[in-house]
């Protein structure tokens, strides 16, 4: 009889022990790489696109003097479509193509009206509380947009934090096995919804009622823009809150207990405190949801740029800014460069955002569970 | 034998529809230590959570019988589970320290019940430590986090913080099992002293350990208690074969 080993064509020798290459295993493994590097290699070429498109805004002042001739040139061409107002009544909406309010803005802004005149923003017009990227007399003030933004934002997480966070510790404590398998599938749910939805809701349903209780003129404004965006944020802190819940250990919540702790102490001193990192990351995630929220801050906002501490004020976001005007731009100009860089403040902001909920998550726990912090 | 602490009566305890315990009766008395042995899976754990209505946290748990501590039905309706853990404290097999300080650790307990002088904390942490014996090694670093102490010291840190809420009953699951052989002789001489002024509950794997530490010994195989009786008798001359059997290491 053979030996059974040598019969299933395996012999320990030293050529069966050589090293063999594998053409399906090398083409996989190339391929799956291959992917890996070109999704990453997009999301890089992305930025750099939108940085780059932003670039020449930080260029104007080279080209300033220059461009005086050319200035000039268009302040006569300002002063035409002053005259030929008649023509282009739209003009006067804007409420600055008027000579009247020109001679006013040019006394009050003093040495900056030659900037103003001109096509070509600076830092300092960018700096600047108006936002007025069409008319004659372009201004592309920032600060009203970050203000709303920040409003918008604040009144959001108002709305959000609380509410997704106390549904989570629900779920995660409380809710019997069969309640949460429910609740939190229900609630992930909510996260797919599309945002336009929210915003459609938001627009028809929510403004009116808000309206009817609180009075305020405006039926689009901070406030509703505020609450819809909530709804937008709270499935994701939820999930990361409920997650982060689920995994403090079962022998804390034990330990409690076992002391004659009740659960909502057990909740409120133990599971809550070791789960806080997980719940700053849900929290920081919800804020980076809510900034780069465009449908909803289109919709129910309102989309002035105004500011000011009045919740029931319309706004306009930064997000919603890029998505109703980039359409309409023209290729090339520099409100065309000032929307990409808004783009790029925009990625910049989320992108820290989800670095520091990613490194303080990781830094705090590892910290915590290995006791090199009191 | 002393007058009985707890007593089980026909106690059974079904996970959906298995049978974890079978009919268990027997009377743990007071100030004494009762060492529960038996090989994984025996119910000798399950049986311990039952005296303080851990098992209550498991879904699709259901108890028949009666089990009395101080001739009170735990399992009645009227029963505030809370206030029952308060009196039945409970040891951990793997130390549960929560990540905050030692300090805090100790005084959770009290806080929770509603002590918030900080004189009185002090007092209580400090003399549940001692008692623990553990304050020489931390009075000096109370504010350090209770997850930088080593394993045995942990324990005893736990064993601290259950004092701190004065239970009148310790259970105690495994609470060596994962230590060294020198933290484990630390916790078995702390239970010795304990037993003065606490009754005590253990479930080991140890035999040794069950032997050194205890007064009475059950041993439970398959969800029912074979023997139960003065732990000298149960490792000289046990009653039971299947005891004996054990005991000596020919199976389990």
């Amino acid at each position: 009889m053979d030996n059974p080993i040598e019969n299933r064509g395996f012999v320990f020798t030293k050529e069966s022990l050589r090293k063999k290459f594998r053409w399906s295993e090398f083409l996989s493994e190339k391929i799956i790489t291959g992917v890996a590097f070109l999704s990453i290699t997009i999301i890089i070429l992305i930025f750099f696109f939108v940085f780059k498109e932003s670039l020449p805004i930080f260029q104007t002042r080279k080209k300033e003097v220059a461009k005086v001739e050319h200035v000039q040139k268009q302040e006569q061409y300002g002063g035409e479509s002053d005259k030929g107002q008649t023509n282009s009544s739209g003009q006067e909406q804007y409420g600055v193509t008027t000579k009247d309010t020109m001679m006013i803005e040019n006394q009050a802004r003093g040495a900056d009206t030659v900037v103003h005149g001109s096509d070509q923003a600076t830092f300092k017009s960018l700096t600047g509380k108006q936002w007025l990227p069409v008319s004659d007399n372009p201004r592309y003030g920032l600060i009203p947009l970050f203000v709303g933004t920040l409003k918008i934002t604040l009144i959001a997480m108002l709305f959000a934090a609380p509410i997704a966070i106390l549904a989570a510790l629900f779920s995660a404590s409380f809710a019997p096995y069969w309640m949460r398998e429910i609740i939190k599938p229900a609630i992930e749910l909510l996260a797919g919804f599309p945002s336009v939805v929210i915003g459609f809701f938001a627009l028809m349903v929510m403004a009116s009622f808000f309206q009817n209780i609180f009075g305020y003129d405006g039926r689009l404004n901070a406030f509703v823009g505020g609450v819809a965006m909530a709804m937008a944020a709270i499935p994701i802190i939820f999930t990361i809150t409920e997650d982060a819940l689920t995994a403090v250990p079962r022998t804390y919540t034990e330990a409690s207990l076992a002391l004659g702790a009740t659960r909502w102490q057990t909740a409120l001193f133990v599971t809550l405190p070791a789960a806080t990192p997980g719940i700053f990351a849900a929290i920081l995630l919800g804020v980076g949801r809510v900034f780069g929220e465009t449908m909803i801050a289109l919709m129910a906002t309102g989309n002035a740029a105004l500011i000011s501490v009045n919740p029931f004020e319309s706004v306009r976001t930064l997000a919603a800014t890029i998505g109703a005007e980039m359409a309409e731009v023209v290729f090339g100009d520099t409100h065309y460069n000032v929307l990409f860089l808004i783009g790029s403040l925009l990625f910049i902001f989320n992108f820290s955002l989800n670095a520091l909920a990613e490194f303080y998550v990781k830094g705090k726990l590892v910290k915590r569970f290995q006791g090199k912090q009191s | 034998m002393k007058e009985a602490k707890i007593k089980t009566r026909d106690l059974s305890l079904f996970y959906g529809a298995k049978m974890a315990l079978n009919s268990i009766t027997m009377d743990i008395p007071e100030k004494e230590v009762t060492a529960f042995i038996g090989p994984s899976g025996c119910g000798k754990s399950t049986f311990l959570r039952t005296l303080n209505r851990m098992n209550d946290l498991i879904p699709g748990v259901r108890i028949t019988g009666e089990v009395l501590v101080d001739s009170l039905n735990i399992y009645d309706k009227q029963i505030d589970v809370v206030n029952l853990r308060k009196k039945v404290g409970m040891v951990f097999q793997k130390s549960n320290p929560f990540a905050k300080s030692i300090f805090e650790n100790v005084a959770y307990g009290p806080r929770i019940n509603g002590i918030n002088n900080k004189t009185k904390l002090e007092e209580i942490v400090e003399s549940s430590l001692k008692k623990a014996f553990i304050w020489e090694e931390v009075k000096d670093r109370l504010q350090d986090s209770a997850m930088g102490l080593s394993g045995g010291q942990q324990q005893r840190m736990c064993i601290a913080r259950t004092l701190a809420v004065e239970p009148e009953i310790i259970l105690m699951d495994e609470p060596a099992s994962a230590l060294d052989p020198i933290s484990t002789a630390k916790i078995e001489e702390l239970i010795f002293e304990l037993k003065k002024n606490y009754t005590i509950v253990i479930v080991t794997h140890n035999m040794q350990q069950a032997a050194r530490v205890s007064d009475l010994t059950a041993f439970f195989y398959l969800g029912e208690l074979i023997e139960f009786g003065k732990t000298k008798k149960i490792f000289t001359t046990p009653d039971k074969k299947h005891t004996e059997e054990y005991i000596t290491g020919r199976f389990g």
